[in-house]
């Protein structure tokens, strides 16, 4: 089976032929398979949101290919229209997208334009709703009246009302409370869970991205500068910090404890991780060397 | 992309034509348009277009750049050269079917897109080579004895100036909406005129809110630092006129002087 997404050699220049021209990505190679919860990750500037604008086709690449289950998303206007819609894409601060009257009718936006019937509409709308946790009130509310997290569910419910393949997410938690993440983040692990879908999130806090994704990509300069699991690419600490990322706090202690000669494991990224981990410990007896 | 539109864009530099003060700019601008308009035979354009390219060179400002911000008037320009072409009476040199191209015809038309064209061209090095911060200044700083006529100068000025700083803003908003919208499939490239015009609502509607709290958010943080218009209000860059501009000014009044008289002898 082909992998879902492909780029192959994908590069992409901003403003090509003006004194603005500026090399956003280059050469980048990745496959991203069904079912996969990926976490893109690299600091302001690295190309993440030109990568992932490229996934549904709003972007063109400058040179390479974007393959969705194995065509040329470009091969056709038909076609590139058509990844949109399985490819959704969540921007930064999606709440800044809302204009209809109601949450509903916003909810109902994509579903309409993908030219679906009046009931299949409103099934997926109500299921996105409950996706991500808004009641049926506040579907009958205006939108702009609803509190910042509530808005940022009902952004997020009109591209799952979509219903499509891959979610990608650009930093779906940003500006929310501790208790918000959570929830947000339950909700795509349940989107996922429900449709078999593959998720895409671009996040800065590696403490979410460690407790979330199977797979990371490293992104520095428009290059991919590493990728693997969340255990394999935290190893590299000195390396992300060179490149202006971080290890979760969690690790990072553990990193220090290992420096110190504890006989500890270092792919520990959440507290209930470590709790364990320090039972054992404690257990097992283990001393200074 | 919008962003790519160079339309009025400052492009950064540190020339003799950068470096002038924005108000001679200003004031070197409006000489040039005057001069332009006087110009009347070939010797008056001949000059203009010396005068022009030279600023150009001067500015170090690609050819390129300049052509295509004149692009989206070319339709302007066309129009002008045809109706002057075929609407100017006197000495007939073709004449075919109701038209008739005449010499004075195709001299006017000749005369006429040179002036539309280095009118627009003229006023963009003005803000190629000029910060629209640096402009509001000078525009502050020159209409400011107005402000003896109780004409709100200050705050006309740091309105301009507002607006200048938010359209780079907006612009990339509006990129964000599209990029947003389009994401949910939204087309805005199909359709007759009304359903394109229905196609700008799901832009247009988030577009205006971000406006208006982003003008809310802007008078909050201006109030919290004591902003009370420009009663007492010193500048961080203060305009100060050197030599270069006097000498700039002295050659625009030069040019100005130069285009009158060669107006009188109709060349």
């Amino acid at each position: 089976m082909n992998p879902i997404l492909e780029l192959q050699n994908l590069s992409h220049l901003y403003s090509a032929g003006t004194p603005f021209e500026h090399v956003a990505l280059q050469d980048v190679n990745l496959k991203i398979e069904r079912g996969e919860f990926l976490g893109l990750i690299g600091h302001t500037g690295s190309g993440k949101s030109t990568l992932i604008q490229h996934l549904n086709g709003l972007l063109q690449p400058t040179s390479g290919r974007v393959l969705f289950d194995g065509e040329d998303i470009w091969k056709d206007k038909k076609f590139t229209r058509q990844v949109r819609f399985r490819v959704g894409l969540v921007f930064q601060y999606p709440e800044a997208q809302l204009f209809e009257e109601t949450a509903y009718r916003d909810i109902a936006f994509g579903p309409k334009n993908m030219g679906l019937g009046e009931d299949e509409i409103h099934e997926r709308v109500l299921r996105a709703a409950g996706f991500v946790g808004i009641s049926q009130a506040e579907l009958e509310r205006s939108p702009f009246d609803l509190s910042g997290g509530q808005k940022r569910r009902v952004a997020i419910a009109g591209v799952i009302a979509m219903q499509p393949d891959v979610l990608i997410l650009d930093e779906p938690t940003a500006g929310l409370d501790p208790a918000g993440r959570e929830s947000i983040l339950q909700n795509i692990r349940d989107y996922q869970a429900a449709q078999n879908a593959t998720v895409i999130m671009v996040s800065h806090s590696m403490e979410e991205v460690a407790a979330n994704v199977s797979r990371l990509i490293v992104m520095n300069g428009g290059h991919v500068a590493m990728t693997g699991t969340p255990q394999e690419v935290f190893r590299h600490a000195q390396e992300l910090e060179r490149i202006g990322l971080d290890v979760p706090e969690l690790t990072r202690v553990f990193l220090e404890l290992r420096r110190r000669g504890l006989d500890v494991p270092t792919a520990v990224f959440t507290p209930q991780q470590a709790a364990q981990v320090i039972l054992q410990l404690r257990q097992g007896g283990a001393r200074h060397a | 992309m919008l962003k790519d539109v160079t339309l009025g864009q400052f492009f950064p530099g540190n020339t003799v034509i950068h470096r002038l003060d924005p108000r001679t700019k200003l004031i070197w601008t409006v000489l040039y348009i005057v001069a332009l308009f006087l110009a009347k035979g070939a010797a008056g354009y001949g000059m203009m277009l010396i005068v022009l390219l030279a600023v150009i060179a001067a500015s170090r400002i690609r050819l390129s750049v300049i052509l295509k911000s004149l692009k989206p008037l070319l339709l302007v320009i066309i129009l002008t050269a045809v109706l002057n072409l075929f609407y100017t009476s006197g000495e007939t040199l073709v004449s075919f079917w109701i038209f008739r191209i005449t010499r004075e015809g195709i001299r006017s038309a000749i005369f006429m897109v040179l002036r539309i064209s280095m009118l627009v061209t003229g006023t963009f090095m003005l803000t190629y080579t000029t910060s629209p911060i640096a402009l509001t200044d000078a525009l502050e700083n020159l209409f400011g004895p107005l402000k003896k006529l109780h004409v709100p100068v200050h705050e006309l000025a740091m309105m301009m100036c507002i607006a200048l700083r938010f359209i780079p803003t907006l612009i990339e908003e509006t990129d964000k909406i599209i990029a947003a919208q389009k994401a949910r499939g939204a087309d805005f490239e199909s359709g007759n005129l009304l359903a394109r015009a229905k196609a700008m609502v799901p832009i247009l509607v988030p577009l205006f809110i971000s406006a208006f709290r982003r003008a809310d958010e802007l008078a909050t943080a201006m109030e919290c630092r004591c902003y009370h218009g420009g009663e007492g209000r010193t500048r961080l860059h203060q305009l100060r006129y050197a030599r270069r501009d006097v000498l700039a000014l002295g050659l625009g009044t030069v040019v100005l002087a130069a285009a009158i008289v060669l107006r009188n002898y109709g060349l």
